[in-house]
């Protein structure tokens, strides 16, 4: 008994750890978005402030104050450039994924896929640039989109594809032995039944689309068009002297991504997993 | 109609293809051809000059590359290892039955969740020469006795940019190696047990080399992320103090967009391709196995 006690204590105690390790810095966060100015450059630090004050979340999202219509459009641009890329990327590895999982494409290809994601981004950005230079392209939502659909995608086709590969396929040949087409089976048969898997890969697409910033840093460059990683980045080149401020854009733009991981955290772990466990 | 499905799947795949092609594997080509040749990024534009492996032998040569080669690779294999350890040992103590595990399993996706750049950022205010948090707690407990200039110091900077990376993606190899440890088979673990082998003994023998396979999967993918590392040294120290936290993708970006060298960049470029290459080769090889049980 005396020992179940002492390995509970121990569990107990590195839990602990993990948690204070895990949070405290997000809880530090938080706290400097709501502390005064003059407590977060007192020496030693005030670790709790006197007053919690939400102005400065208040003028993040009024865009009628300076940082925020900076805020916000980033914002925008950031949902608009990751919501797209990932709904073209769902759109273009759903076939290709039927390809590889029932028509025999192969998994040769599927790899060649996958390792262009591999490759560093550095190898690809200054044609990119030149292309879109030409094509007027720079500074849009439009070619960021397009670069984010490619590095989506890959990751996107195997998901899918390894989700079709549990499906059975007799369910899809029965539909196409009854007449129906390619297209009809794949919209009819196949995707009411991975809409699981479809979730899983829109939220992971999503997650990485909103977390990219080198592409976004070589295309974007006005207002009209940084995405919030970019935005952020700038917050912290000079002209924000508050770092509280710093903080609470930090803080809202964790906020989607964070909701979206533990709502979804089920989709999200067996999407991260798929493939590199088996069973 | 042997015809028609071939035809089909190459229907079925054409838009991956198109995109794919148009975004790495064209980009990719015209960087290998820019690597042989001496073009500058100018507003007039001037005749380019195939120059042959002239780039690659200065590349192969410059210490200053060599450096920061040296340096991605120490930052890719102290990061991605201790990130093994920790996601190993997490998975270990989150695979126990105790109160609060559940909540605890839940809690630790959040640093995953929270935006690299954001990430670089928090961690940057952290570790701030004269308002950090990390500064004032130390100095509050009595463990340093003047505040520090944590990513000022060339020496040590690089070595708290590794810590905010192994903060952020760790919870992904806590994830994959739970995931492994629930198929570890029970039976196994208690025979083993019954003959008498130790905690560590069965970790060793049995649960190790149980998740081994989608543990170095992970780690590979890792390993691939880590090496191209970029915008957590943007935001954090912009490859100083004196280059010291200047990676090689930094320092690409710096020749390509900064000294306007596209023709040299690229060459550099290249060269880190061909080193991801081996790596992704490993994962190929690796993955296979996996598949293959």
């Amino acid at each position: 008994m005396k020992n179940t006690n002492f390995k509970l204590f121990g569990l107990l105690s590195a839990s602990l750890i993990l948690v204070v390790f895990t949070l405290s810095p997000l809880i530090w966060l938080i706290i400097m978005s709501v502390s005064s100015a003059a407590e977060l450059t007192a020496k030693p630090l005030v670790w709790w402030p006197d007053t919690i004050d939400f102005s400065r979340y208040s003028d993040l999202l009024n865009m009628d104050s300076g940082s925020g219509e900076r805020f916000l459009m980033a914002l925008r641009n950031s949902l608009i450039t990751a919501i797209t890329a990932t709904l073209m990327a769902l759109i273009i590895s759903i076939p290709a994924a039927f390809a590889f999982s029932r028509r025999g494409a192969s998994l040769v290809l599927l790899f060649g896929f996958l390792a262009t994601i591999m490759m560093p981004p550095i190898t690809y950005i200054l044609p990119l640039y030149n292309i879109f230079g030409s094509l007027s392209l720079l500074n849009s939502s439009t070619a960021l989109a397009i670069v984010y659909c490619a590095m989506l995608l890959p990751f996107a086709t195997w998901l899918m594809k390894s989700n079709f590969d549990a499906i059975p396929a007799e369910l899809d040949q029965a539909s196409m032995l009854e007449g129906a087409s390619t297209f009809y089976t794949l919209r009819r048969v196949i995707l009411p039944l991975a809409l699981p898997a479809i979730a899983a890969t829109f939220m992971l697409s999503f997650l990485a689309a909103w977390d990219e910033f080198f592409y976004a840093l070589i295309f974007t460059s006005d207002l009209s068009t940084k995405t919030l990683p970019v935005a952020i980045a700038d917050f912290t080149a000079g002209r924000v002297t508050d770092y509280g401020v710093i903080a609470a854009v930090g803080v809202l733009a964790s906020l989607p991504p964070a909701i979206v991981a533990m709502c979804f955290q089920r989709f999200i772990v067996s999407g991260l997993t798929a493939g590199s466990v088996k069973g | 109609m042997v015809i028609n499905k071939r035809l089909e799947k190459w229907a079925l795949l054409s838009p991956a293809l198109v995109v794919l092609g148009l975004v790495t594997l064209v980009p990719f080509v015209q960087t290998l051809w820019l690597s042989f040749t001496d073009e500058r990024i100018t507003a007039i534009s001037k005749p380019v000059n195939w120059i042959g492996l002239e780039n690659y032998i200065y590349a192969i040569t410059d210490p200053d590359f060599i450096e920061a080669l040296g340096r991605t690779i120490y930052f890719t294999l102290t990061s991605v290892g201790i990130e093994g350890v920790l996601g190993v040992a997490v998975a270990l103590l989150l695979n126990q039955k105790f109160p609060g595990r559940n909540v605890l399993r839940f809690l630790i996706i959040l640093p995953w969740a929270v935006p690299t750049i954001v990430n670089a950022i928090m961690w940057r205010l952290i570790y701030h020469p004269e308002y950090g948090a990390l500064n004032s707690f130390l100095w509050q407990m009595g463990i340093i006795p003047d505040y520090q200039s944590w990513l000022g110091t060339p020496g040590r900077a690089l070595n708290m940019i590794i810590f905010a990376d192994i903060w952020k993606n760790f919870p992904l190899v806590v994830y994959i190696s739970l995931a492994a440890l629930q198929t570890v088979p029970m039976d196994l673990l208690q025979a083993s047990r019954i003959e008498g082998a130790g905690a560590w003994r069965r970790f060793r023998t049995i649960t190790l080399p149980w998740i081994m396979g989608p543990l170095l999967v992970v780690l590979v993918l890792r390993t691939i992320e880590a090496f191209r590392v970029f915008d957590i040294v943007y935001v954090m120290t912009r490859g100083g103090p004196s280059d010291s936290t200047k990676t090689a993708s930094f320092f690409v970006y710096q020749e390509y967009f900064n000294y306007l060298r596209s023709g040299s960049g690229a060459s550099y470029a290249v060269l880190l391709a061909a080193i991801s290459t081996v790596l992704i080769s490993i994962y190929y090889i690796g993955a296979r196995r996996q598949a293959q049980g």
